[in-house]
């Protein structure tokens, strides 16, 4: 019963957070973004109390429910471990020791690097921001295909209820990241369950240090239990461990696989009062675990793994470092040669608060409907790798919409009024008149003007008939349709170059004036 | 069905699929463009002072009726301008009251489906729902189609025109047996006003071309694509004064309650441009596409010569 409400509880909510990264039809309503919002760094980051207490109190009444149901990568975890059941279903898990220093080892270099103006890390080991690079990254395209096909099938037959979606890379490095990220999870959980969650991830380190001492814990029931080492078999968290009928309670995540699994109904998921600790094991009847398994719980050092570990750690650590450099060394020179300073969303408020709250989720990435977010490299420096920022290749930022802040669950994307965001300057333009087709070729063109929201692009007369292009970056919100729309080439005669804080424009309301025509006027 | 069955029905689709754009692509090559001339009493009807879909029941009635231009079985494309997500006060789209009237009066007239797109500068989403076309359309029957990606579109052969050769014009014109062009009357930065000609470039999907290679001279040329449409209803119920096509606040905006109405485009736009020249002044000359129209043979800019019904309501 328990197993079964902690299954279908993490599948729906599941399913729900990937299909609100994958839906561009907006059929999911806005409000799903709290599925993004209850994730533990995205709260933290952007101190939602309400969230983080909430949580906390979860863990300290239940245990790991956030691991088991709500973290999404923990679920996809489940999801590779429960195939790899399917495909060997002689597969065990057996317990092994907690990794203690490696885990907390982790943890401090995590939370040291952002102290340090780093949040690349934490966007890196954080699951919920690297299981939405993996919905952005590699999901997506995919969901994007199948609406293509589905898209072909229908409009052949005259229904138009699915439109044609343009599939692309967005950044090779965040792509590669996110199959890197899939690959080695995955690959981990293939083998041995829930080990990123008890080895890597800083939530899992913090929520575990808490959940041992949740009031609400599965326990032994000696009297039942003949140590045949069947639970621990079924653990995958390996935290079990049956011989001495000590559970480890800092890295179980509350699946209630172990309690499914005895025939015996000697587990129970009992309220415990804290500190009360259980008398070590009754003497063993029979075992399923024989000799070899005696064995296993000695097993060798898998050298490779610990190898592996180590090294992301040390990376870790001296990615921390160079970050510290850079503070102290501004902004590092960028490799566009047009664009100067890199342009931050709507509401990002500056660089350095984007760099702060952001775990590059992508989350606005996925859900901008004009799609001219992506992740940068190096532009916001290092710490701001795969960080979002506007490009303008495929659409410019769309005036009235406020998208990217509202559905921002770490509030490193502030979330704007459509009035606020009407007057949220990201960048100023910049005009080239040297390559601009009414300048060198002396026809009519217009197209910037024609998409300027705010008439900072307007055109002036020129010459005969001709009107060219004048700016005023006083008034420029920086939503780069100009940018877009310039056909001049192989150089645009108008770019947006960003600004590293963010301005609000005075936009000054013109009188409307009564003008009455009453007349063909031919 | 069983999943072998599935997959090959949708092997099936896809090869079907190919083979058809084929065969559209062929029968371009042996369509005719007539559009029927048949005794409309007017070259060209303007109204004043009735509501979008008042004036359009007027205007047609004038002509002879939507049955002078849309004949049984018809399947026809109502081009608005959609351009822009501005809501209607805006004036920056074409008014969605006017295009389901249309769609109506083509049904009354039995055409057989209407398609309505356009290909907008705004994200097109945004664009179609928040202009009220898309619900208005709807609503009235005709199918809303999208026309944001190259596919959508078939590349034509322009031979009248000076720059633009040829051009690639979405499928909901080009398959249709007629279409209905019906701009609303702004201010354009680059082409100084946008009605019916300038309208054809949401038809097109390289607006690029157009602004690269004398913007003025290819939105003519665009003009003389041999599929004409049968009628240019130009929306002035509110006309975009400044700022245009975009505007930016209410005051770029002019409740002028005028429509015009006539199969010569140059005609159309000539009388426009006379009825916007009152809102702010815009000699013709500057608006060159519709000289450059005239020399093209696609109509006259002499409205003396014309038979012109003028009506108040």
């Amino acid at each position: 019963m328990l197993k079964k409400t902690r299954v279908v509880l993490s599948v729906v909510l599941f399913t729900l957070i990937t299909l609100y990264f994958l839906d561009f039809r907006d059929f999911l309503p806005e409000s799903f973004s709290f599925l993004a919002e209850i994730q533990f760094i995205p709260a933290l980051l952007a101190v939602n109390v309400l969230v983080l207490v909430s949580l906390g109190v979860l863990t300290l009444l239940f245990g790991r429910v956030y691991c088991s149901s709500i973290c999404p990568m923990g679920i996809y975890q489940d999801l590779v471990a429960w195939l790899s059941k399917k495909i060997t279903p002689k597969k065990k898990y057996n317990y092994s020791k907690a990794k203690s220093i490696l885990r907390w080892s982790i943890l401090a270099a995590t939370i040291l690097a952002f102290i340090f103006g780093f949040a690349f890390l934490v966007g890196l080991l954080d699951p919920y921001g690297a299981y939405g690079r993996m919905a952005t990254h590699l999901l997506r395209p995919a969901y994007l295909a199948g609406n293509n096909l589905l898209e072909a099938i229908f409009t052949h037959f005259d229904n138009y209820t699915f439109y044609k979606v343009s599939i692309y890379t967005l950044s090779l490095f965040s792509s590669a990241t996110a199959l890197i990220t899939l690959g080695v999870i995955g690959y981990l959980a293939w083998r041995n369950g829930r080990t990123y969650c008890n080895t890597v991830c800083p939530v899992g380190t913090t929520l575990g240090f808490l959940s041992k001492y949740s009031l609400f814990k599965i326990r032994f029931v000696d009297e039942k239990c003949n140590t045949c080492g069947l639970c621990a078999m079924k653990c995958k968290a390996s935290c079990i461990d049956s011989k001495n009928k000590q559970i480890d309670y800092s890295r179980c995540v509350t699946c209630f696989n172990c309690i499914e699994s005895c025939h015996r109904d000697a587990m129970k998921y009992r309220f415990t009062l804290p500190g009360k600790q259980r008398p070590a094991a009754a003497v063993p009847i029979f075992s399923y675990a024989k000799e070899e398994k005696a064995e296993n719980l000695v097993k060798p050092v898998d050298a490779s793994k610990r190898r592996f570990l180590s090294a992301s750690l040390v990376t870790g650590l001296a990615a921390g470092n160079l970050i510290a450099q850079e503070v102290s060394n501004g902004l590092i020179q960028k490799k566009e040669p047009k664009r100067q300073t890199p342009i931050a969303p709507p509401g990002a408020v500056s660089f350095n608060h984007l760099r702060e709250k952001c775990i590059s989720c992508h989350l606005c990435v996925s859900k901008c409907p004009s799609h001219v977010i992506k992740p940068a490299f190096m532009e916001y420096g290092l710490g701001g790798i795969m960080q979002p920022k506007l490009y303008f290749d495929r659409g410019f930022c769309n005036y009235d919409c406020t998208i990217c802040g509202e559905v921002c669950p770490s509030g490193a994307i502030q979330p704007l009024t459509k009035e606020e965001k009407n007057h949220t300057q990201m960048g100023k333009v910049q005009f080239i008149v040297e390559n601009c087709i009414v300048y060198y070729d002396e026809t009519s063109c217009g197209a910037c003007s024609e998409h300027c929201p705010t008439q900072a692009v307007h055109m002036v007369p020129y010459k005969g008939s001709l009107t060219i292009p004048e700016t005023d970056t006083s008034i420029c919100v920086g939503c780069g349709g100009c940018e877009y729309v310039c056909p001049a080439i192989p150089y645009k005669a108008i770019y947006v170059e960003g600004l590293t804080e963010q301005n609000i424009v005075k936009i000054e309301k013109e009188e409307v004036e009564e003008i009455v025509i009453d007349d063909f006027g031919f | 069905m069983d999943r072998r069955n599935f997959l090959r029905a949708i092997a099936l689709t896809g090869a079907a699929i190919t083979t058809m754009k084929e065969a559209d692509a062929m029968s371009i090559l042996t369509q005719s463009f007539e559009t029927s001339h048949a005794a409309a009493k007017y070259d060209l009807v303007a109204v004043m002072g009735g509501e979008p879909e008042a004036m359009f029941r007027k205007a047609i009635a004038e002509m002879g009726g939507m049955k002078n231009f849309i004949s049984k079985g018809d399947k026809v494309c109502v081009k608005p301008n959609i351009g822009w997500d501005q809501p209607v006060e805006m004036a920056a789209n074409t008014n969605p009251k006017l295009i389901a009237e249309i769609i109506k009066q083509c049904f009354d007239a039995g055409a057989s489906e209407v398609t309505v797109f356009d290909h907008t500068c705004d994200d097109w989403r945004k664009s179609y729902s928040n202009s009220g076309i898309e619900e208005a359309a709807k609503k009235a029957g005709a199918k809303v189609v999208p026309a944001h990606q190259e596919s959508y579109y078939k590349t034509v052969s322009i031979p009248k025109g000076k720059n633009l050769k040829s051009a690639k014009i979405h499928q909901a014109i080009v398959d249709s047996d007629k279409w209905i062009n019906v701009p609303i009357l702004k201010n354009h930065g680059g082409a100084q006003l946008t009605i019916s000609m300038k309208n054809y470039m949401g038809i097109v999907w390289d607006r690029g071309f157009f602004h690269a290679n004398d913007l003025q001279q290819c939105i003519a040329d665009v003009c003389t694509y041999a599929k004409r449409p049968v009628l240019n209803v130009v929306d002035a119920y509110r006309l975009m004064k400044t700022s245009g096509p975009r505007g930016k606040s209410l005051s770029d905006v002019v409740l002028s309650k005028g429509l015009f109405i006539s199969q010569d485009i140059v005609a159309a736009d000539t009388a426009a441009a006379n009825f916007f020249n009152q809102a702010r002044e815009m000699p013709i000359e500057k608006v060159s596409h519709i000289t450059k129209a005239q020399e093209l043979g696609l109509g006259t800019m002499d409205l003396d010569k014309l038979n012109i019904k003028r009506v108040r309501i």
